[in-house]
């Protein structure tokens, strides 16, 4: 079989440049195969992260092409014809080759207010399938971060990184907010804090979720008109005086903090 | 009001990878320019159409009884007899496309699919999926005018409206002056204009919300959980629907157009 | 001397996979400074990749389930060479350890009623695995790391510990540590460390698990002076893929064997139905035509041959592929595609169908899979206290993969999750009562720091030297050659010697390029512990002359009454990963009358 050819960028903060390994094509390889016998021969020092290698640890997500992807499910008989171009996710700051500081993320999830539950019964919380479905599909998430990274509120705006939680904080903070047994109201700080308003629903997100999340139809959009609900719908928000509901607003109710 | 905290970040960390707008080699290029095509066209056609203030309904001199979606209904005060609505505008005399547009082009302007479609393709921000934006600076949907789409429910109550006017219009066509109950072309056109619009409402996202997916507990709201779960099928095609029924709504002018100037016989089925 | 980092602790976990978070998250309510320190970012641990459930005898399914029989059904699967007491507070605490985690956040799928379903699986004598889907142990994983950050408990990602440090007294006092990010070394002090290292499966060539699972914990432990068994006993599952090379090692669900799936070799036979052994041969279809009815209706014939015992099967797949009967990649067919309609595939197996159409673009509704055994589990480990998870070292403790006692010689699926927050939780309250009683300093001795970094640094300055992926490919091979399921005494004192020449080719490796993020160093500081744990499983399966769930000796094919009430307990007297190991057979642990009625009563 044919030879190819890899275009890996390779650097770190002191910049760098792409360099290209030619390497024997093997039947079946997925880019990361290809990425490990670079490492074994000619480059051991190529900085690359990976776990499980079947698709669940969302750990080697890189720009493959200039499009987010995950290494280990991207086979290599899928790509166009050329050579194939390996770039670190754009959004974060590099730490070498094709590592990346996520830590951006790990700051968002710890801001995020913990699950808020009623105190658990002896037997165990009562809860039906139809509505742990919705969170059930935001909690498939294996936090590659590629949504994070093709976000182009914080890939070409840096700035936005400090009142912008990002597509997968969006799908946490809807898994939240549709979570059977949390008793917080989420709208306000979603708007608030998260940033939820940035975001222009174009879908990116969605187009990369390896796990095939409808980030977009069923988390962000929904939050949306749940902020609209709780914020701008002038209707909702007469109904809410008029009828004396018991549910606080959502500006009244102020995120609580983590029990 | 609660105060935004600030996520303790490290802005401007150097990134990895070359400096350059996108690396993508495939033809990302091609989506937005066929919606730029699409609604660029549609945009210049229904200003023409609404603008004519004629040739918008076909009545009862040829045993017809068709009326342009654009200019139902017609509320203007001058709109020709047959066409006329119950109802009129005393003393407007342009055409009352121009006042009634306004309320499907707002659910459309403001519909969370069209709005993907012209931020990336019109606006470039951004252009294609990771493709570098092209604007310096971006505050999305959280200032005026943009926070406006947040009324998108409101176009949607207001869409719901027309569609019955509309269906109503379809209905009444099968009823074809001097001859009585008959099925044309034009009906079928009206009907499906008619039908398109109503898969395109009831799969937006807004409806998915209000009927369903606002409660907390399925469970306990059993049938609004069916609505929900109808819906939802529905809403994943929305595209589709947006894009069809966009399409069809032109066409039925078109072809009431031509039938009312006398291009185009409206055949008549049985 | 340069001044180093540190941090100091009361309790330092290693490894942030289900035991480790569920470690932490107690220990920090006991009112703890606690730390966790992984080699890989968080919520990356191997625990994502358990797919089938974690079992508690909750009952909501079949009332009938309690303590009691999953107790029975766990020391049955292990061969009776579990640790009693760990089996018995396994199967009492897991149902509360589940319940508790939906506190947490985590949501399981439901019963009509509004409990958590529970599903059938092998061995289980009941539907008993709580789960979600085919991702249970992701949803384990996310909901312990969303409850440690919401604990503000300190999480030291990509940092990859050299070795533990002890203070004068002998006692745990710490671990010494590398930043992968930069290099740059770093030490932890602490009063006690929980290890939660996970397995050690990556000194085999075909292997289910990741870059992670080098046995590091393990290692460390019997380096600080604690004590290993059951080495031998690893868990070889019979169906992994062993084409294309994408999913080399990767699982393929028993459920395809359920649902009709055959084993069939280069000539196209059943070949199962020549490798049932006596004891099974009462239960099994002898011919296909019976084996074929089975499928619809379990009371018109016998049990298809590919549905016997794992070891039995994996095996069978063994002496076909030695007797050049192999598919063109060595292992052998799995066919369901011929067998079964397109749609029915696909609705019964969707992710088994996804999972092989996007990874290896094999369709296997209409092209038989390419499998054979992969390693996939170590039941063998530190040797802990059942109550406290104590090892051998005063404040050293182990919890989930890297601890041994609760499998046995075989574990049981779904009771790996269970396991970890079971005994995860009792590592967290062993610690505290440990540090309650005035253990632990914290004071390290400085020239053991400076030891494990020169020892760290020495590839660096070796002017010639070793690929250390060359060196890791030889030890796979190896491994997997004269160590993989089926041993004999010749392979594996062979083994032994060839790990002798592997010890010195370590200890001339030349690493290329810098400190910052360099996979090639990483892997360097990751082969003695690969080493030692290979030498350890080598030498356990070489003491065992018998064969008893993971471990199969050729040469010694039946079980052995006698060994059947002993743990080959290794250890090491100088701490040196080079150094030599002591092995010898201890009594397992007596157990109570009144277990011992339970057991009686199932038999």
């Amino acid at each position: 079989m044919s030879d190819i050819t890899m275009r890996v960028w390779r650097g770190d903060s002191t910049g760098g440049d792409f360099e290209s390994y030619t390497i024997e094509r093997n039947e079946g390889e997925v880019v990361l195969d290809v990425v490990h016998r670079i490492q074994a021969t000619e480059a051991p020092d190529l900085a690359c992260r990976w776990n499980c290698k079947a698709g669940k640890c969302g750990s080697c997500a890189v720009e493959v092409n200039g499009k987010p992807r995950l290494m280990c499910m991207t086979r290599m008989d899928t790509l166009p014809e050329g050579p194939v171009t390996l770039t670190p996710m754009k959004t974060f700051p590099i730490i070498r080759d094709l590592v990346t500081d996520v830590s951006f993320n790990y700051e968002q999830a710890a801001k995020v207010p913990a699950l808020l539950p009623p105190p658990m019964p002896v037997d165990g919380y009562r809860m039906f399938q139809q509505d742990v479905e919705r969170s059930q599909e935001f909690r498939k998430c294996i936090e590659c971060f590629m949504c994070q990274d093709v976000c182009h509120v914080i890939r070409d705006h840096e700035e936005n990184k400090q009142h912008y939680a990002g597509p997968r904080f969006f799908i946490r903070h809807a898994e939240l907010e549709m979570h059977p047994l949390d008793t917080n109201d989420r709208r306000e700080y979603v708007r608030e804090e998260a940033g939820l308003g940035f975001c222009n629903i174009t879908k990116c997100c969605t187009e990369v979720c390896p796990e095939h999340i409808k980030i977009t139809d069923n988390a962000i959009i929904p939050l949306k008109e749940r902020v609209v609900d709780a914020h701008y719908d002038p209707v909702a928000w007469l109904g809410r005086k008029i009828r004396r509901k018991t549910k606080t607003s959502a500006t009244e109710a102020a995120v609580q903090p983590a029990p | 009001m609660t105060s935004v905290s600030e996520t303790k970040v490290q802005l401007g960390g150097t990134r990895g990878g070359p400096d350059v707008a996108t690396l993508r080699q495939d033809r990302w290029w091609i989506q937005p320019v066929v919606t730029v095509s699409i609604l660029t066209a549609f945009i210049i056609y229904s200003t023409w159409a609404a603008f004519q203030g004629k040739n918008y309904y076909v009545g009862a001199q040829v045993h017809r009884d068709l009326i342009s979606p654009f200019y139902s209904p017609c509320i203007a005060s001058d709109c020709v007899a047959g066409a006329k609505s119950g109802f009129a505008l005393n003393g407007w005399t342009l055409s009352p496309a121009l006042l009634i547009l306004i309320f499907p082009l707002g659910f459309r302007l403001t519909c969370y699919y069209y709005r993907r479609s012209y931020y990336r393709a019109f606006w470039w921000s951004p252009p294609a999926c990771a493709v570098a934006d092209a604007h310096s600076s971006y505050s999305g949907e959280t200032r005026f005018p943009l926070i406006m789409q947040n009324i998108h429910r409101y176009f949607f109550y207001a869409g719901l409206v027309f569609n019955a006017l509309l269906t109503y219009d379809a209905f009444r066509a099968f009823n074809q002056p001097g001859l009585g109950f008959g099925v044309t072309v034009g009906t079928i056109v009206l009907t499906v204009n008619a039908g398109l619009l109503w898969a395109y409402s009831l799969s937006c996202h807004a409806c998915r919300h209000l009927c369903g997916g606002q409660v907390k507990s399925f469970k306990a709201h059993p049938i609004r959980y069916r609505f929900w779960k109808f819906l939802t099928p529905l809403n994943a095609k929305h595209m589709n629907f947006a894009w069809a029924s966009l399409l069809f709504v032109a066409f039925t002018d078109v072809y009431v157009r031509l039938v009312a100037s006398g291009a185009w016989t409206d055949f008549r089925l049985f | 001397m340069t001044t180093i980092e540190n941090h100091d602790y009361d309790v330092l976990i290693i490894g942030a996979g289900g035991a480790g978070l569920r470690a932490a998250i107690e220990a920090k309510q006991q009112g703890l400074r606690v730390g966790i320190i992984t080699k890989s970012l968080l919520g990356k641990a191997h625990t994502v990749m358990a797919e089938g459930g974690m079992a508690a005898a909750m009952g909501n399914v079949h009332s009938e389930d309690n303590w009691q029989v999953h107790f029975r059904d766990t020391m049955r699967g292990g061969k009776y060479l579990n640790n009693f007491r760990m089996a018995e507070l396994h199967a009492k605490e897991a149902p509360e350890r589940v319940l508790e985690l939906e506190q947490w956040g985590a949501l399981f799928d439901r019963t009509k009623d509004g409990k958590i379903l529970q599903r059938d699986f092998g061995g289980h004598r009941y539907a008993r695995l709580a789960h979600v889907g085919d991702r249970t142990g992701l949803e384990l994983i996310r909901t312990l790391q969303q409850k440690v950050v919401s604990m503000g408990i300190d999480v030291y990602m990509e940092c990859k510990v050299l070795q533990l440090l002890k203070d004068s007294n002998g006692h745990i006092a710490g671990a010494a540590a590398y930043w992968r990010h930069t290099g740059e070394f770093v030490t932890f002090s602490s009063k006690t460390v929980i290890l939660a290292t996970g397995g050690a499966g990556k000194s085999w060539k075909f292997t289910s698990n990741s870059w992670e699972g080098t046995g590091d914990g393990h290692a460390m432990a019997l380096w600080a002076g604690s004590e290993l068994i059951d080495m031998e006993a690893i868990q070889f599952h019979p169906t992994g893929m062993v084409w294309p090379m994408s999913v080399r090692g990767l699982l393929v669900t028993e459920g395809v064997r359920g649902d009709g799936g055959v084993l069939r070799n280069s000539l196209g036979e059943r070949f199962m139905f020549n490798y049932v052994a006596p004891m099974f041969r009462a239960e099994t279809a002898e011919t296909e035509e019976e084996a074929d009815k089975w499928y619809d209706d379990h009371s018109a014939g016998r049990r298809p041959p590919e549905l016997l015992p794992r070891d039995e099967v994996s095996r069978a797949i063994n002496a076909e592929v030695k007797a050049g009967r192999g598919s063109p990649h060595g292992g052998v067919f799995l066919d369901i595609g011929s067998r079964r309609s397109a749609e029915f595939i696909r609705r019964r197996l969707p992710s088994m169908y996804h999972q092989f159409m996007e990874l290896a673009g094999v369709d296997i509704t209409r092209e038989p899979m390419e499998i054979g055994p992969t390693c996939h589990y170590i039941m063998g480990g530190v040797k802990v206290d059942a109550e406290t998870t104590a090892t051998k070292t005063p404040g050293l403790f182990a919890a989930g993969e890297v601890a041994a006692g609760l499998h046995g010689a075989n574990r049981l699926g779904g009771n790996s999750l269970s396991d970890l927050i079971v005994f995860g939780k009792r590592a967290g309250e062993g610690a505290a009562s440990y540090i309650a009683a005035g253990g632990g300093s914290g004071k390290f001795k400085q020239s053991d720091v400076d030891a494990a970094i020169a020892e760290a640094l020495a590839p660096f300055d070796r002017v010639e030297g070793e690929n250390p992926y060359d060196i890791q490919r030889d030890l796979q091979d190896m491994m997997q050659a004269n160590v993989g399921i089926i041993r004999t005494g010749t392979e594996l004192e062979f083994a032994l010697s060839e790990l002798d020449k592997l010890t010195s080719r370590v200890q001339n490796i030349k690493v290329k390029g810098g400190r910052a993020y360099n996979p090639g160093w990483n892997l360097a500081t990751d082969l003695p512990a690969m080493i030692t744990v290979s030498r350890c499983v080598a030498m356990g399966a070489l003491n065992r002359k018998e064969s008893r769930g993971g471990h199969t000796r050729l040469d010694f094919p039946e079980a052995v009454a006698e060994m059947g009430s002993v743990n080959f307990t290794q250890s090491s007297s100088d701490g040196k990963w080079n150094g030599k190991y002591q092995i010898e057979g201890k009594p397992i642990p007596k157990i109570t009358p009144e277990l011992k009625t339970l057991l009686e009563e199932a038999k």
